[in-house]
């Protein structure tokens, strides 16, 4: 689901068929306040992040405060008021990767970039996260590009990885 | 009832069931310190997120310390609230505290009614073993209250006073970790949410984070300024508490040293807008008549209950949450606002000055008042009704900044002719009073028939939402009344769902009334100070020779030579105005109030 | 299973699926199809085999062939081979580390030996997403019994006898909990599953999840009889699609069965179970925080008593367990309590499952009686430390544990052996370190971890805790002074001692452990500002021997900084101002010339 951005008012203007669909999730989980975070979540899976203008939105069917869906927005690192890149890297940072050198891959990967975590590369092609541990020890330190896993990175690899993905062209496409 | 006993620092008491640590260590004059724990007895007003943790105590046989306001006294209970332990501890968490506190407090606000400066005196901190990264936020300045999150201990009052007791739901803990912080939705400024500005988010902050907006320097400057008239009014619930800045007793009347010392600070006409609030009267229970005549002869047009509209906070609440409502309130401008239309009219009239060379500032026990104030249609060609306005607090400020030993000044009279009210106009102050008012005169207009007895004693009372039936002559008067605006919102949306069985209503946003409103002295946490004050109230009304607000003199002056009658059309054209939908666009509404600051 | 001649598992755990496991699954599926072999030979993607350090991972039923790191491409030689002509493919094998020898089948690997598996004991085993082969194996047996024979006091007294005790951490007795929550009178009580799994490197519950949904599903509704609810919420990671997948599709089997709903087995008794979702709060492992998360708010902790099984979700009566305790209970039902409290030691009863990972041969979920030692773990299961290095330190109990030294190897696993140790059991994650892991960063990154996490609702935990990292960073980065490790001490107590949930009174514990164990290591970090593991970089420099250096170039090519000179074919140098201790060169060069001073 798109929606439109004016980059230069950080406003966003939704369509008629992006109301219809937050409010169509509001009412499947009941207008619900105990559903919030269910209905924070089936809305982000639609449009990617919780931009200003949705939350108002969804505050105003559940008939709740603003702040209070905002106040619970930036509580959970699962939700984001930032569109994602088209690329979005995230980088395990649990403990197993961590020992297996995590650290350097995400300061590589910052340095390729020049963004922080949680940011958007101004072309919007990556954006940067770190998770909390996929579950794929094994393969430790794990990088992902969208749902692509790459295991047992090197910080060489980081700037090929990169490379391809700027070409548009990754060698490993994306699966699905 | 079950109780439970205890012992606490070697002292055995005997509790309920249900009290905490807190309140049975008190009952044996152990006071533990607290910094969060807010309570507010008789209004059922309570913040215990246990999150500070300086109240902590030793529970024997517990392996970590326990806050004693969320812990329940039980029976055999045995407890240190003064072991090394728990003094290093308390004392660590108020140094981690301060190592995350602007060390500004000779030039904050809140010096010297802060909790935590205290708590840090009571400690007798000398220096923070611990220090680093401070949390750092943008400065917001509304018309009404600043906000300085930088000073924010997230205690989480505010956050309920705004969202249980208020049902603002403006404010909400947002961000995680050491980023949390309170704060409105998206960060964004109070002037463009919802916030109704009733200060009660201001009248709980125990540090500097939240204050008024400060308009003493605009004052002395136009006081300092030989071109300008200035004119004060000052309103009801302002002498009931004033005192306390002064060291006097809660509850005690300075109605005479405040006119005194205004009068030394330079004011030229030191007025009272007690006489705005008989002028209220006159406009509100004639539109309550109005409205009630009408309803009785059958017009179905015709919208009850009435409203009362003297609460700008209350007023900008049903803008932003009941738009439908709009045409429910009286028409009515409040007493600050009927004052100023009066002054900066009749008066500069009388006084042959231009409207612009007069300044008219309140004093107010308010912070919604200086939003009020600036509201665009209060001004006539950008010339605001009301200049400045000043609460409780910065008047006291004022009088110490000028020198002036307050508690030895003579009492005075207030000027005339905007000086004269009656016992009607100064209940005002608390909750209830306004309606009192109102029914005193209304049923004298209505039943052309002296009232048997002025006291309304079934209109008076603390609990948040109340209700009476007056007779007037055979016709049962339905009466709601609500502080709070949690209690309000009750109300409306019975109104709303056509199901309010009430002809009038008399709404106040803040708990007790305008005595405990945002720009009072602190109560830090005393309900009793609120009580007393209330019980000043009614002393004051007692003691006036005239106790409704239709004989007043100069009322009835102002009628005969100026405004006609009540609802003519010059009385409308001053006395009245409109609300506004402010459901969706969280604006700015335009108020001035950025620049004259620098008048 | 039996109807088929032979049986494929492939591992379909999350590990594995990441390495092209599901690619593996279709290939050996269509393979085998053309082959016309589909009605002999079955494929099954099952839940985790445990052995993820060498994943995917693929065995063979009903010899127990054990194929690691298959790719998609060596599905046609798995078929033409071992299925059609019945030969091993060698290349495939497990190879022991230490014999070098190839390992024919599971039954002959050190990996699985030692393990016993209870919570674990259909994963790997069955397809997840097909629950004729949960009931295959005793699946719903063990509901069909209470339901059926035993009372609600009964099972209790059950569960109570096996000794059962919370796995999620705290190790709180599992009988008791059900009791005090049947004990609460209300009109309406909840059965909780806590899958908000959370520590870093710890995967326990989502291979539960993955691999045994219904064992899950099966024990919260015996919960429920007991405590007598009818409703169940799993509140479960959002960064888990898989399990959440399995698991929706395991409810619907459920449904479908009657083993959920309504007049469950015609025994008059309801229950449902719901999913809720967890989005990035690892304080919402704290049950009272998961509660409020639950009911849509910020996922804060608050004080207890009331505890959840008095007060819990929407005010009622609530029972809290987290996944790998819920899947003990079917098997203490079908086996007794008298078989499970047999397993273990004498205050810890039954197994853990532990996810082991770091600087270990095999990394892996794994599932060991109580009372096996660290040393069985790691050497025995685990296979030793990874490249020859030497064991330095074990952190069990996530960020709330702490970091064990060599002298500790020989303690048994239980909760209270490991607590005296200056360790906890906590969820399971279990994290080897060697020589190159520096104890100050390890503490470091607990930390940031749970500063990252704090909920910042009290003071200890939100500023504490931001004080205490920011004097271990000054400390890493060769500033730190004596008196730090003082107020470090300090205030890491007083934080403990504080802090109003378990996230806040646990994260210092690993500054603790590390400083009791490693004070060595701290002080030569403060005194002679030099990191022993060689980890911090503020206090290390790169340098190039010039006797080892061909002046190949590639170092100073793969600099991202440009700070490496030098021409052709002579020995280059580091200009340590630019030098940003990134490692690229070290790890490009092939001469060893570069090394860390």
């Amino acid at each position: 689901m798109e929606i439109t951005r004016d980059l230069k008012n950080h406003k966003v203007q939704l369509s008629e068929n992006a109301i219809a669909l937050v409010k169509k999730i509001c009412r499947r989980f009941n207008y619900e306040e105990g559903e919030l975070i269910n209905i924070l979540h089936a809305v982000q899976s639609q449009f990617g992040y919780l931009p200003a203008e949705i939350q108002e939105l969804i505050a105003k069917e559940l008939d709740i405060s603003v702040a209070k869906v905002y106040g619970v927005v930036t509580f959970y690192s699962f939700f984001t008021m930032k569109p994602k890149g088209k690329y979005p890297i995230s980088l395990c940072m649990g403990t197993a990767c961590y020992v297996r050198g995590a650290e350097n891959i995400l300061n590589e990967i910052k340095r390729q970039l020049n963004i922080d975590e949680g940011e958007t590369t101004p072309d919007g092609l990556f954006s940067l996260s770190s998770l909390r541990c996929v579950g794929a020890c094994g393969l430790a330190p794990v990088l992902m590009v969208g749902e692509k896993v790459y295991g047992r990175v090197a910080q060489a690899d980081v700037r090929k990885i990169i490379s391809e993905y700027k070409a548009g062209c990754p060698t490993h496409p994306s699966k699905e | 009832m079950k109780m439970v006993t205890l012992t606490i620092d070697n002292k055995t008491v005997e509790v309920p069931k249900g009290t905490t640590v807190l309140e049975a260590a008190a009952k044996v004059g152990v006071e533990i310190p607290t910094l969060c724990h807010m309570k507010l007895d008789n209004l059922e007003i309570e913040n215990k997120p246990g999150g500070c943790r300086v109240c902590l105590v030793e529970i024997q046989g517990r392996k970590n310390l326990a806050p004693s306001c969320v812990t329940e006294a039980t029976d055999g209970m045995v407890i240190k609230s003064s072991s090394i332990r728990v003094i290093n501890t308390r004392r660590t968490i108020v140094e981690l505290i301060l190592s995350d506190h602007p060390a500004e407090c000779l030039t904050c606000a809140k010096s010297g009614n802060c909790d935590l400066q205290s708590l840090a005196i009571k400690m007798g901190i000398r220096e923070l073993h611990f220090s680093g990264e401070k949390s750092v936020h943008r400065e917001d300045k509304s018309p009404a209250i600043i906000r300085d999150m930088d000073k924010c201990i997230m205690c989480r009052r505010c956050e309920t006073m705004c969202n249980e007791v208020q049902t603002v739901g403006v404010l909400s803990a947002i961000n995680r970790g050491f980023n949390s912080v309170v704060s409105p939705a998206f960060e964004q400024d109070l002037q463009d949410s919802a916030c109704t500005y009733c200060g009660q988010c201001v009248a709980v902050c125990p540090v500097g984070a939240l204050t008024e907006r400060d308009q003493t320097g605009a004052v002395i400057r136009a006081l300092s300024n030989p071109d300008k008239t200035v004119v004060v009014q000052t309103a009801p619930a302002v002498r009931a508490a004033l005192g306390e800045e002064f060291g006097q007793e809660a509850g005690t009347l300075v109605t005479g040293k405040m006119a005194a010392a205004l009068r030394r600070l330079g004011f030229n006409y030191v007025f009272d807008t007690d006489f705005a609030a008989d002028l209220t009267i006159m406009e509100e229970g004639t539109e309550l008549l109005d409205r009630l005549t009408r309803h009785l002869n059958g017009d179905s047009t015709v919208k009850l209950p009435i409203l009362t509209s003297c609460c700008p906070a209350w007023v900008k609440f049903i803008e932003h949450n009941f738009p439908s409502l709009l045409d429910v309130p009286s028409t009515a401008k409040s007493p600050q606002q009927m004052f100023g239309a009066v002054a900066k009219n009749y008066f500069a009239e009388k006084l042959n000055v231009d409207r612009k060379k007069l300044v008219v500032v309140s004093i107010m026990p308010c912070v919604a008042k200086k939003y009020e104030r600036g509201r665009d249609e209060f001004a006539v060609d950008g010339n605001s009704d009301v200049d400045f306005v000043l609460t409780t607090r910065e008047l006291s400020h004022l009088i110490k900044l000028a020198n002036i030993d307050f508690n030895t000044l003579p009492d005075e009279e207030f000027d005339q002719p905007m000086g004269m009210s009656t016992g009607a106009s100064v209940i005002f102050g608390t909750t209830g009073g306004v309606i009192e008012a109102a029914v005193r005169t209304a049923y004298e207009l209505y039943t052309k028939k002296p009232l048997p007895k002025v006291e309304f004693e079934e209109l008076r009372g603390m609990e948040g939402l109340r209700h009476a039936t007056i007779d007037f002559a055979g016709l049962p008067l339905h009466i709601g009344i609500a502080h709070g605006l949690g209690n309000a919102r009750k109300l409306l949306e019975e109104i709303a769902a056509g199901r309010s069985q009430y002809h009038a209503i008399e709404i106040m946003s803040c708990p007790g009334g305008c005595i405990g409103g945002g720009g009072q002295p602190f109560h830090h946490g005393k309900s009793e100070i609120l009580k007393k004050r209330q019980q000043a109230i009614y002393q004051e009304d007692r003691k006036k020779p005239i106790r409704k607000s239709h004989e007043n003199p100069f009322i009835y002056q102002l009628y005969e030579e100026y405004l006609g009658e009540p609802m003519s059309d010059k009385a409308h054209h001053l006395l009245h105005t409109k609300y506004f939908d402010r459901s969706t666009v969280f604006e700015q509404d335009g108020n001035a109030s950025e620049t004259d600051d620098k008048n | 299973m039996t109807d088929y001649r032979m049986n494929i598992l492939v591992c379909g755990g999350t590990g594995c699926r990441s390495s092209e496991g599901a690619n593996l699954y279709d290939e050996l599926v269509s393979l085998l199809a053309d082959k016309g072999l589909e009605k002999e030979i079955q494929v099954v993607s099952t839940g985790c085999f445990g052995f993820c350090e060498k994943g995917p991972v693929v065995k063979i039923l009903p010899d127990n062939t054990f194929y690691v790191q298959v790719q998609a491409a060596d599905a046609r030689e798995i078929i033409e081979e071992h299925v059609i002509k019945g030969r091993k493919v060698e290349h495939l094998l497990y190879v022991a580390p230490e014999s070098g020898k190839k390992v024919p089948d599971s039954k002959h690997m050190d990996f699985y030996k030692k393990q016993v598996r209870i919570a674990l004991r259909n994963c790997g085993f069955i397809n997840p997403e097909n629950i004729d082969e949960y009931v295959a194996r005793e699946g719903y047996a063990a509901m069909a019994k209470c339901l059926g024979e035993m009372t609600p006091e009964q099972v209790i007294k059950e569960i109570k006898k096996a000794e059962l005790r919370g796995r999620g951490g705290a190790g709180f007795p599992t009988g008791t909990k059900w009791e005090l929550t049947r004990k609460s009178e209300a009109d309406q009580k909840y059965v909780v599953c806590n899958a908000d799994e959370g520590d870093p490197g710890a995967f326990m519950d989502r291979s539960i999840l993955e691999g045994d949904p219904h064992s899950v599903i099966e024990a919260m509704a015996i919960c429920g009889y007991c405590i007598g609810a009818d409703k169940g919420l799993v509140y479960i990671r959002a960064e888990y699609p898989l399990a959440i997948k399995r698991l929706k599709i395991a409810l619907d089997q459920a449904r479908n069965y009657g083993l959920l709903g309504e007049n469950i087995l015609n025994t008059g008794f309801d229950f449902e179970i719901e999913l809720r979702y967890g989005a990035g709060a690892f304080v919402c492992g704290e049950e009272t925080a998961l509660i409020h998360s639950m009911e849509g708010k910020r996922g804060e902790p608050t004080f207890k008593p009331p505890f959840p099984a008095e007060k819990g979700y929407l005010g009622k009566p609530t029972n809290v367990n987290n996944v790998e305790t819920y899947a003990n209970i079917p098997p203490i039902i079908n086996k007794g309590a008298k078989w499970f409290s047999s397993i273990g030691t004498e205050k810890s009863k039954g197994t853990k499952v532990f996810a082991l990972a770091g600087k270990i041969n095999n990394v892996g979920l794994i599932e060991v009686p109580m009372g096996t030692t660290l040393r069985e773990v790691i050497y025995d299961i685990g296979g030793g430390i990874k490249n020859g290095k030497e064991f330095k330190a074990v952190q069990t109990g996530g960020p709330s544990g702490g970091c064990l030294t060599k002298n500790f190897l020989d303690t048994p696993i239980d909760y209270e052996s490991l607590t005296k140790a200056g360790s906890m059991m906590g969820s399971g994650g279990m994290i080897v370190m060697d020589e190159d892991d520096c104890m100050v960063s390890i503490a470091k990154f607990y930390l940031e971890f749970t500063l990252d996490e704090s909920c910042g609702k009290c003071n200890p935990c939100r500023i504490g805790n931001k004080r205490l990292w920011e004097i271990l960073d000054k400390i890493s980065k060769g500033n730190g002074t004596k008196e730090d490790l003082n107020r470090l001490k300090l205030l890491s107590n007083v934080v403990k001692d504080a802090s109003l949930c378990g996230l806040g009174q646990t994260s210092p514990n690993p500054i603790l452990s590390t400083m009791d164990n490693f004070w060595d290591e701290y002080l030569a970090h403060v005194e002679d500002k030099r990191c022993p593991a060689g980890q911090c970089k503020a206090m290390m420099q790169y340098v190039i021997d010039p006797n080892k250096c061909t002046g190949c170039t590639l170092c100073s090519r793969i600099c991202p900084v440009s700070a490496i000179e030098g021409e052709r074919k002579k020995p280059h140098e580091i200009d340590p101002e630019t030098c940003i201790k990134c490692g690229a060169c070290m790890e490009k060069c092939k001469f060893e010339a570069i090394s860390v001073a």
